[in-house]
């Protein structure tokens, strides 16, 4: 009952300051870059001729309906057409339509813009997470959703970035032109962020590009926007807009972070410390499908406690989860997932849920056969 | 005014076309099951269409609500996502292929070939055929729910590869139902193409044409021409399914986004088989109770030929966010806007024939008036849709699905309704109960309304369709779109019992139920319809208004 | 209604449905022979950034040494196939009509021969129709036994005619086993020859 008050309050405000209204949730957002102002504005023209158009009309049909009652002993007029009248609700609409074609070109033609971009990113989908790459950069990671199972199943309070929350955000500089090239390892899934109005299907085996240019620092959250499996709900986008000199230390972070990641490579690593590790990386990249407990949801996801094969075969484990398996949903991380996050969630898998084989498997192994 | 046709020369020819003894028609029927099985008349093939649709609009709308009890909030209450994907497809499929379509074909097996003056549809057989295909292929597709690893859960659309590689194994059997439903309509088609060029009464020209039977004539046309496509895409799918081949798959030099293009060059005229009839059917009811002829019944006729033919060149505009070129968006843009020309002249007919009219608010009327509102505000969003630009922030989000369900539920269905209160008089002999049936109307408009409408603020907010849990700013939005869906889902309960009633018993009804402007030759002859008519053809009189 | 009468609606009811049954192999053909015409569509529109998968005639004597044009090469991973595609270079920059070599390197790293095949694409789609490849090892599938390291160029040149707006263009391969074509029997017996290899 609040709700729907609060639901009417809303549809009264609407009409009565739409702009406040519209601003709060009930419209498309703004957004921080020129297109998405542009893009906008382009709604907003389209919105109240559609309004202008949608008064005139039933204007007349509930005039007509309100005078030429029957009950009202209202008589029928004879006519039944009128070439000028025809002629004339043909002709203005198309102009009307072209009115609206001309800035519709316009802003698109920008969106198609190819000129020089000063970074680029390489956004891959994957069920179900986003991997982000700064070509040339090397710095590269996953981002998936940080939203507690607990939370969507309601056994704790939902937080106030509930389902749109990631565990890396792509990070990316104010001001300055950014390329996105989107592809993807197994469906098609679509980024998409409303504040830099920039939505775009990654396709597997096929790349597309896109750009930003985003003009204010802030943090803007959006959601994979194509049908792609079970937990399509569950694909955050987070992307942290900073100032550029602050970008370049994040970046410089970055890179330090990930050769500190690679001298971890050629140390002896206990059982422990790859049960720990692993843990975190199954909890984000693989219990989407394979479930926290191991169980799987066969047939599509099979069941990884008590996998026979699993723990028969150690090479075929590794191969596995390196190369994926053509036509299924298990995709290959030899380049998602470092050596030191292989070895962990491949030790983590052939210890937990009672898979006790006591294999630690070595990074410094799965290193050697990547560059084999 | 009279109708078109005298009514007393009519029961003559039910006597004298019996003595006359045309063939298998008047052997004695077989009595009880295996009458419904085996008849070829076409009114109880139609009325066989019309239940079946029935069952099906509920089976589908109880998938419905399955959907909005677990978007009733955010989190997840009721189903885990794998089943929440499999009720938004099995929704989509169900309504779109098994309600709306079959409700329409039965409307034309009705009133066809009373509205043409012709005895039967042009091959009965083949009419009862293609409809006990349908109940073969929806209990197919709804036993792919039981099976291991479940229904389709990869939407109605089906995209390639989530509906082939990543698909569950009961993909198959919804190939095989696809293929078998669409069979039914294709032979549905060429049926009714076939009852309309050939079997009009002597004297009736193209252009004397009730507009429920032009509308139908070029919606035969589009379903010949994209469901063999469907067929081939679903073919195809198969073939990357169970035989290795490489249609949609990148693995093997195929193309996912060719799936789009084609499933989209079959969609979207599919989208106008499923309101090209509504249109006619509302063109027959706002002249009936506005005590006024049609305004510009020919360009009704051409608005309606020139939204089919547009229907072939606007597929992209599913496809905007895929990555075209600039040059194809443009197209596909400006083809798309070109469609709000046609269906913007019959709406400004539809209000035209409505000013200056005597207008009474019978139950058809009233769904034929919340049709032209509604459907108006879809075409609204739907012109919103088209301008590419702003499509990337509208596509695939909940302002599509508020769009689409404009068209299709308070569009196609209210259509429907309205056609059915329209003619359930002729159908049964008795006028529908009218208490309930307004009622009815009023639940139906608040629930459709307040089901559908937030979803356009929630999709602009930036809500994705197809989501079994939500962002909270959402949760306002979905819980007032849930209530709706309860109030417009039990509400069609009155609808069933407005329809029994009305079959058992009621103010009994004339020859020309509506009054002097429902003249087509449907209203000639008696109410209720014996189940053999003009066996003799009428002569048909061109109206005198 | 006379004999004759109904003679000739019978036979244009034949004629309707004749016509009808035309219309639909029609068309059921015509969703086949889209697959063939769609992509000699892309290819010549450059939708999807779809290449040629032929050997095209480089041009030469026809450089725009005024204008350089940066090109990007990606490699990836499809699942599925042990190995691993690399490139020399990330990118280089040319003028149009000047021709090019890159080195890809395909290392296969398991112990059983398989084949492969690695998919292009080429963004953005306009500079698709431009991109003129020579010899690339993405015409064919591959074959690589076990252990084994293949390097193959690619050799190609940008049209001169390439868009002016158009200053990066990226190519991206990605890896694919093709299905059907592992022995793994035959693999296995070989896998000495391919550690010694």
């Amino acid at each position: 009952m609040r709700t729907l008050l609060v639901w009417l309050a809303g549809g009264l405000s609407l009409v009565g300051s739409s702009q406040a209204a519209l601003a709060s949730g009930w419209n498309m957002p703004v957004g921080v870059t020129d297109l998405s102002r542009e893009i906008y504005n382009l709604h907003m023209v389209i919105f109240w001729i559609c309004v202008v158009i949608g008064v005139v009309v039933f204007g007349v049909m509930f005039y007509s309906l309100i005078r030429h009652r029957h009950s009202k002993g209202a008589k029928a007029a004879n006519f039944h057409e009128n070439t000028t009248v025809e002629v004339i609700w043909t002709a203005v609409p198309l102009l009307i339509l072209v009115g609206m074609a001309i800035p519709a070109t316009a802003t698109l033609q920008k969106i198609y813009d190819p000129s020089d971009a000063e970074l680029d990113v390489m956004v891959t989908g994957q069920q179900w997470r986003w991997r982000y790459e700064y070509l040339g950069e090397d710095v590269a990671f996953n981002s998936s959703m940080a939203t507690p199972r607990a939370q969507i199943r309601g056994d704790e309070d939902r937080g106030i970035n509930y389902l749109l929350e990631v565990d890396e955000p792509l990070v990316l500089p104010i001001n300055r032109k950014v390329r996105f090239l989107f592809t993807s390892d197994d469906v098609i899934h679509a980024w998409w962020v409303p504040d830099l109005a920039v939505k775009q299907d990654t396709i597997p085996g096929f790349i597309s590009e896109n750009w930003v240019n985003i003009n204010e620092p802030g943090i803007y959250r959006g959601q994979c926007a194509e049908l792609c499996g079970v937990d399509h709900a569950f694909m955050p986008i987070v992307v942290h807009a900073m100032e550029e000199d602050e970008f370049e230390t994040w970046l410089a972070e970055r890179k330090e972070m990930a050769a500190e990641e690679a001298l971890g490579v050629d140390r002896e690593w206990e059982l422990d410390e790859l049960m720990e590790r692993g843990e975190g990386v199954y909890g984000s990249i693989c219990a989407s499908c394979h479930q926290p407990e191991g169980q799987g949801s066969p047939p599509a996801f099979p069941a990884l406690a008590g996998n026979e094969q699993l723990l028969s075969d150690i090479d075929w484990h590794k191969d596995t989860i390196i190369n994926g398996v053509s036509g299924t949903a298990m995709p290959s991380f030899r380049t998602t997932l470092n050596p030191v996050e292989l070895a962990a969630v491949i030790t983590y898998t052939r210890n937990a849920w009672g898979n006790d084989t006591g294999d630690a498997v070595q990074p410094a192994d799965i290193a050697e056969q990547l560059e084999r | 005014m009279a109708p078109k046709v005298p009514p007393q020369p009519t029961l003559e020819q039910s006597s004298t076309a019996a003595e006359a003894g045309h063939g298998h028609a008047h052997e004695a029927p077989p009595k009880g099951l295996m009458r419904w099985l085996l008849t070829t008349n076409h009114k109880e093939i139609g009325s066989l269409y019309l239940i079946f649709s029935l069952v099906m609009f509920f089976i589908g709308g109880i998938f419905a609500l399955v959907v909005r009890l677990e978007l009733f909030q955010p989190g997840l209450q009721f189903v885990n996502p794998e089943f929440f994907n499999q009720m938004t497809t099995m929704h989509g499929l169900i309504m779109v292929f098994a309600a709306v379509m079959p409700a329409f074909t039965g409307l034309a097996n009705w009133m066809i070939p009373l509205q043409i003056g012709a005895p039967d549809m042009a091959l009965p057989r083949l009419n009862n055929f293609s409809f006990w295909l349908l109940p073969v292929a929806f209990g197919l597709l709804l036993s792919t729910l039981f099976m291991p690893g479940g229904g389709p859960n990869f939407g109605w659309t089906f995209y390639a590869p989530l509906s082939t590689t990543y698909a569950p194994p009961s993909t198959t059997f919804f190939i095989l139902a696809l293929h078998i439903a669409g069979i039914s309509s294709i032979l549905g088609a060429i049926n009714i193409v076939a009852t309309i060029l050939n079997m009009r009464a002597p004297g009736m020209r193209m252009m004397d044409m009730p507009l429920f039977v032009w509308t139908w004539l070029i919606t035969g046309f589009l379903l010949i021409a994209v469901m063999p496509v469907l067929a081939g895409v679903v073919t195809m799918m198969l073939m990357d399914i169970n035989f290795g081949t490489s249609f949609f798959n990148a693995a093997g030099g195929g193309d996912p986004v060719l799936f789009q293009h084609l499933f989209w060059f079959f969609g979207h005229p599919e989208v106008y088989i499923m309101i090209l009839p509504a249109f006619g059917i509302v063109s027959a009811i706002i002249p009936a109770f506005a005590r006024k002829r049609l305004f510009g019944y020919a360009s009704m006729v051409y608005a309606t030929a020139a939204i089919a033919l547009l229907s072939f060149m606007v597929w992209g505009h599913h496809m905007f966010a895929v990555g075209m070129p600039l040059v194809g968006q443009l197209f596909f843009m400006y083809a798309t806007m070109l469609i709000a020309v046609p269906t913007g002249v019959k709406v400004f007919n539809w209000i035209a024939t409505l000013f200056q009219g005597s207008i009474s608010f019978e139950p058809p009327m009233l769904f034929a008036l919340a049709f032209v509102v509604l459907f108006t505000i879809g075409g609204f969003s739907g012109l919103m849709l088209a301008i590419a630009p702003a499509d990337f922030q509208y596509h695939d989000t909940y302002f599509v699905v508020a769009h689409f369900h404009y068209v299709l539920v308070p569009g196609a269905i209210f259509a429907i309704m309205a056609g059915v209160y329209f003619w359930l008089p002729k159908w049964t002999g008795h006028y529908p109960h009218e208490r309930l049936s307004q009622w009815h109307f009023w639940l139906s408009v608040i629930g459709v309304n307040l089901t559908f409408f937030p979803m356009h603020f929630s999709g602009l907010a930036g809500m994705p369709r197809r989501i079994p849990d939500y962002a909270l700013q959402f949760a306002d939005f979905n819980m007032v779109s849930s209530l709706g869906a309860f109030l417009f889902g039990f509400s069609q309960l009155l609808f069933v019992a407005v329809v029994i009633l009305c079959v058992r018993g009621g103010k009994k009804a004339p020859a020309a139920a509506w009054g002097d402007y429902a003249d087509d030759l449907e209203w000639s002859v008696p109410s209720p319809a014996p189940l053999h008519t003009f066996e003799t053809p009428p002569n048909y009189q061109r109206p005198a208004h | 209604m006379s004999d004759n009468e109904m003679d000739t609606q019978g036979a244009g009811v034949r004629r309707t449905v004749w016509r009808s049954v035309a219309a639909l192999v029609g068309m059921f053909a015509f969703a086949f022979a889209l697959v063939p015409l769609y992509d000699v569509f892309c290819r010549v529109t450059g939708i999807n950034g779809k290449v040629d998968t032929n050997a095209q005639a480089l041009v030469h004597d026809n450089m725009d040494e005024s204008r350089m044009v940066t090109v990007q090469f990606i490699t990836r991973n499809g699942s599925g196939l042990p190995w691993r595609l690399d490139v020399e270079t990330r990118q280089v920059r040319i003028h149009p009509g000047q021709t090019s070599e890159v080195n890809f390197t395909f290392n296969n790293q398991s112990g059983a021969e398989s084949w492969g095949r690695a998919v292009p694409s080429v963004s953005p789609s306009t500079a698709t129709r431009h991109v003129r490849k020579a010899s690339c090892f993405c015409f064919e599938e591959q074959r690589l036994e076990a252990g084994e390291r293949l390097e193959l160029p690619l050799v190609f040149q940008l049209d001169r005619d390439l868009p002016p707006e158009i200053n990066t263009v990226t190519l991206v391969y990605t890896l694919y086993p093709v299905d059907g074509k592992q022995a793994p029997l035959q693999a296995a017996a070989k896998t000495i020859e391919g550690d010694e290899a």
